[in-house]
């Protein structure tokens, strides 16, 4: 059974290019089509993964290994899911010591550096839309994005005082 | 001191990273580059690209290569660096596992918990400016080197936000652009 659990998430882990919900589908595939979780049980484990701290995919496969198999199995189901991922970017690592002072390779990395600055960016927009931000509430996000970029506070203190904000307002104001 | 420092780091990383990979960015810059300086922006920015077109998370895969080069940088050898690989990867997990292991003692008094609801109504937006700090913390001299600079970055952006453009694909082309426009 943990050898089950092991090579399923190790295959999880190997397949899923581009983050948490892409593996999604495959997670759910592998877990509720062999009978380990219902259908019901895999979404209340992702809506409660979702809202935890941390990554998403390793979340979900420690609930699933806990669920299954306890402590044990969470940790070999978080094993599976990381160790792909783990020992490839280590082999890259290793390798690009070698070639990063290499001519081309900075060429291409000064081509690739400003994109991957769009790629972050586009996700800010792409989210406050999906969350359906309105214009008074995009006073929050400018706020923080400021603090952390020009006054350096700790992205920690800004999640601390969102937290305790949603807090006051959903329990307190709302209600009202 | 570097070891408990990076422990620390990524264990804070770990249990304060709500709202996916891309808020978690903004978390790693703040300590990893801008407070410690273990790398730079530079190596940052190329750590994030390699994360985006391996497999696995970018959590996992930015971890696991932060370890590596923090070490590195600080003059250690190989097999350390390793070593500091496998810490960060462990410290980042350390806390979705207490935290699983707490909630499933509870687990259906934390679905559609009211408390729970009510501070995502906080962190929801908060997210969205994370992701702006994690954007903007990068549009520096390291990476804006010349105008050409400010020309990839304004295509990527039009691709990925219009068409829809795969982030590996853009990847390679804005790769392959680099290699013509530097040739």
């Amino acid at each position: 059974m943990y050898w089950t659990l092991f090579w399923t998430f190790l295959k999880i882990g190997t397949f899923t290019i581009g983050g948490g919900y892409a593996m999604l589908p495959l997670i759910q595939r592998e877990v509720v089509d062999r009978g380990w979780l219902t259908k019901e049980d895999f979404i209340d484990l992702f809506s409660v993964a979702q809202s935890l701290p941390g990554i998403f995919a390793v979340n979900i496969s420690i609930f699933v290994g806990y669920k299954l198999k306890k402590i044990k199995g969470g940790m070999v189901c978080a094993f599976g899911t990381v160790l792909p991922s783990f020992l490839i970017i280590l082999t890259i690592a290793l390798f690009f010591t070698q070639v990063q002072d290499n001519v081309w390779v900075e060429k291409i990395f000064k081509g690739l550096r400003p994109a991957v600055v769009a790629l972050i960016a586009v996700p800010c927009l792409t989210t406050a839309r999906s969350i359906k931000l309105t214009y008074k509430e995009m006073i929050i996000p400018v706020i923080a994005a400021l603090l952390i970029w020009q006054l350096s506070v700790s992205p920690v203190y800004i999640i601390l005082a969102a937290i305790i904000g949603g807090l006051i307002y959903g329990l307190k104001i709302k209600r009202h | 001191m570097i070891w408990l420092q990076l422990l620390y780091v990524y264990l804070k990383i770990g249990l304060f990273g709500f709202g996916g990979g891309y808020a978690m960015l903004s978390l790693i810059q703040a300590d990893v580059v801008e407070r410690y300086n273990w790398i730079s922006t530079q190596e940052f920015t190329d750590i994030v690209a390699i994360s985006q077109m391996t497999p696995g998370p970018i959590g996992i895969n930015s971890a696991t290569y932060i370890g590596y080069t923090a070490i590195q940088n600080a003059g250690y050898p190989p097999m350390m660096c390793i070593l500091g690989s496998c810490l960060t990867t462990f410290a980042v997990c350390l806390p979705s596992f207490l935290l699983v292991l707490a909630i499933s003692y509870f687990f259906s008094k934390f679905k559609n918990n009211k408390y729970v609801s009510a501070a995502f109504l906080g962190l929801r937006p908060a997210t969205v400016g994370l992701i702006a700090a994690a954007a903007l913390m990068l549009m520096n001299s390291q990476n804006f080197i010349d105008y050409k600079s400010f020309i990839i970055f304004a295509c990527a952006f039009i691709l990925t936000w219009k068409f829809k453009l795969h982030p590996i694909l853009l990847i390679v082309l804005a790769g392959i652009a680099g290699l013509i426009i530097y040739w």
